[in-house]
């Protein structure tokens, strides 16, 4: 399998970027996803930033994929999508059905994101005819899912013409707003944002009025309280025929979880130990995966 | 522009139509719709007298099958398809991708609407739908300014309805999962946010509280207004501070619209609440209709009513309404 690290989610300042990525190049990551997902104000890098840092990751043997907005609202958003469509030279990851149909209408081939609504074998069809060629499960589905959606991706024959990637590590998204709920909560209105969104470099803790973790604000996004590990799950997902297992960036720790992942997807970790360790400084969940409530941990 | 009202049973149906709907919306008895609970919605029979009712006063019969399907049920939705076909509904409201290719493969001749769960915001996406399935109208998110809606309506490939009054999702609607991550059922999988049987209210000696699964959504004093917990409606700790994180519990009106809607080129207004009971579509449905009359008679002077203003907002959530994401300053 191959080990992939999603698109940065939160706004961090420009060198801080810069400087992940640069880690980034010696980590086990083969396919790396960069560019902004979920709000058009984020700008401290342009466009023209995120394709050379692209130039820069191709060039030491990583696999690019630029990936693009998960809510396109107005014409000027959808206006800097078809440039994007038009100019980026690499394969790209739709987050919207917008950018699926761009793409699709250029005839250029899409890897479907996660907040693309793939619940079954016949909509995974239709957009493969429409140029998919990996799909990421929305976040939601279980391995039950995943397994009926491949077995009747291989009756309907085309299977061997995709891959499949998970969600596998890091806060998970779980909604995309009209409100922007970091600017709320610093009582601005969103249209004055001031940028707050930098000031929270792993999104702001939202918790019950007991101390429960329950959901992080990002921007117009809101993301699990607790980050979900699918690492115990890795042989499982082989077996399934899972391709490409995603850790999802943080501020810190990112590249350590992508060496234990790496480890053990070569068999070479007792991945509970893993689990074990980390859980004192980290709540994990990963219920979905097993058809329960995303927060639970099995 | 078409009135869209909302029926979860016979009985609301014919509220509906008696006041004045020209379009009613029903969904079949199971989890192929977006409002899947008890006692609500229709079976083949029901659906049949629905129709007929809604036919004989020359009222449109819509049937929402708008929740996503997986490979373990998907032959309910692919029924529920050939019911609604059979049935001679007017047009079908579909969500996902699948079962609009089905409905177009099997049943050339429907009426396919995209429903608000399609999430398409924008003039590409709903391009996608009508180039590949031939969607005649779509029901947009309700995450939309209306000088965004007014852009889209510009663009837009097929006929657009909005949504005009009742429960406010801030969230772009299909593609909130928070529902499920706390309760394992969402709309988008059981067609239920919040599902009552996750509910449980405790009296405590802080106040009365109401739990999701367990998870502390509100606490209230005694004499406050003790809302359903739906779970963006909660009050939360974000850096010490309690507050309604993402949203107060409240209800979109947008009858003070009405005009603006009208000149963008808005073809249908949709009234939120198959949930609701049959007084509540009543009241609502009547007055909507009475401000769209109105509007059709005094054009621009068209000016809300303080009686409309006050009957909708005795049953809003917690008594408020709010123009929601139209109004830019809310977002």
């Amino acid at each position: 399998m191959k080990l992939s690290l999603g698109p940065i989610l939160y706004y961090w300042p420009r060198q801080q970027v810069s400087d992940f990525y640069q880690q980034m190049l010696d980590s086990p990551a083969d396919i790396i996803y960069l560019g902004e997902t979920i709000c058009p104000k984020r700008q401290e890098l342009r466009h023209s930033d995120w394709l050379e840092l692209a130039a820069n990751l191709l060039e030491n043997g990583k696999e690019v994929v630029l990936s693009t907005l998960a809510l396109i609202e107005s014409r000027a958003d959808l206006a800097m999508l078809r440039k994007l469509c038009d100019h980026s030279g690499c394969l790209m990851e739709a987050n919207d059905m917008a950018t699926v149909e761009l793409l699709s209408e250029r005839r250029l081939p899409f890897v479907a994101g996660s907040a693309i609504n793939i619940y079954n074998a016949r909509s995974l069809r239709v957009l493969h005819r429409a140029g998919l060629k990996r799909w990421v499960m929305p976040v939601e589905l279980s391995r039950d899912t995943l397994h009926g959606i491949l077995k009747d991706a291989r009756k309907m024959g085309f299977a061997d013409q995709i891959e499949t990637e998970i969600f596998s590590h890091g806060r998970l998204p779980l909604a995309y707003s009209a409100r922007c709920f970091t600017a709320r909560s610093r009582n601005l209105p969103k249209d004055d944002c001031q940028l707050s969104c930098l000031d929270y470099p792993d999104g702001i803790p939202l918790n019950t009025r007991e101390n429960q973790s329950l959901f992080t604000l990002n921007g117009i996004q809101t993301q699990s309280g607790d980050v979900l590990n699918l690492l115990p799950a890795i042989s499982e997902m082989a077996e399934i025929g899972v391709d490409i297992l995603r850790v999802s960036p943080a501020s810190q720790g990112t590249i350590d979880v992508l060496k234990q992942f790496d480890k053990a997807r070569r068999g070479e970790t007792e991945t509970d130990s893993i689990i074990a360790r980390e859980s004192h400084d980290q709540a994990f969940c990963n219920g979905y995966w097993y058809g329960k409530a995303g927060m639970e941990l099995e | 522009m078409e009135l869209v009202c909302p029926a979860g049973s016979l009985p609301a149906l014919k509220a509906a139509v008696d006041n004045g709907a020209d379009a009613v919306y029903i969904g079949f008895r199971d989890a192929t719709n977006a409002r899947h609970f008890t006692g609500l919605n229709f079976n083949d029979s029901k659906a049949l007298q629905a129709l007929e009712y809604a036919r004989q006063c020359g009222v449109r019969l819509f049937v929402a099958i708008n929740t996503y399907p997986q490979p373990h049920n998907w032959s309910s939705w692919q029924t529920a398809v050939d019911r609604a076909a059979d049935l001679g509904a007017d047009a079908l409201i579909v969500a996902d991708i699948g079962v609009l290719d089905y409905a177009r493969e099997n049943h050339p001749q429907l009426n396919l609407h995209l429903s608000v769960q399609g999430s398409a915001t924008n003039a590409a996406a709903l391009e996608f739908y009508q180039r590949h399935f031939d969607i005649q109208r779509a029901v947009l998110p309700r995450v939309l300014s209306l000088a965004q809606v007014r852009q889209l309506a510009t663009n837009s490939p097929v006929d657009l309805e909005v949504f005009g009054f009742g429960s406010l999702c801030i969230m772009a609607e299909g593609r909130c999962h928070l529902s499920s991550y706390v309760t394992a059922e969402s709309p988008n999988t059981c067609g239920a946010c919040s599902p009552a049987s996750a509910v449980r209210w405790q009296e405590t000696t802080a106040g009365r509280e109401s739990r999701l699964n367990g998870v502390l959504i509100d606490r209230f004093k005694t004499g406050e207004n003790a809302g359903y917990p739906t779970l963006c409606k909660g009050r939360f700790k974000v850096e010490n501070h309690i507050y309604h994180a993402l949203e107060e519990p409240t209800s979109l009106n947008t009858l003070a619209l009405i005009p603006q809607l009208a000149e963008i080129g808005i073809k249908a207004i949709k009234i939120e609440g198959r949930q609701r009971s049959p007084a509540y579509v009543t009241q609502v449905v009547r007055v909507w209709r009475e401000a769209l009359d109105h509007y059709r008679a005094v054009g621009d002077q068209f000016n809300p009513k303080d009686e409309w203003i006050t009957s909708l907002a005795k049953v809003s959530e917690g008594s408020q309404t709010t123009l929601g994401a139209y109004s830019r300053p809310w977002q």
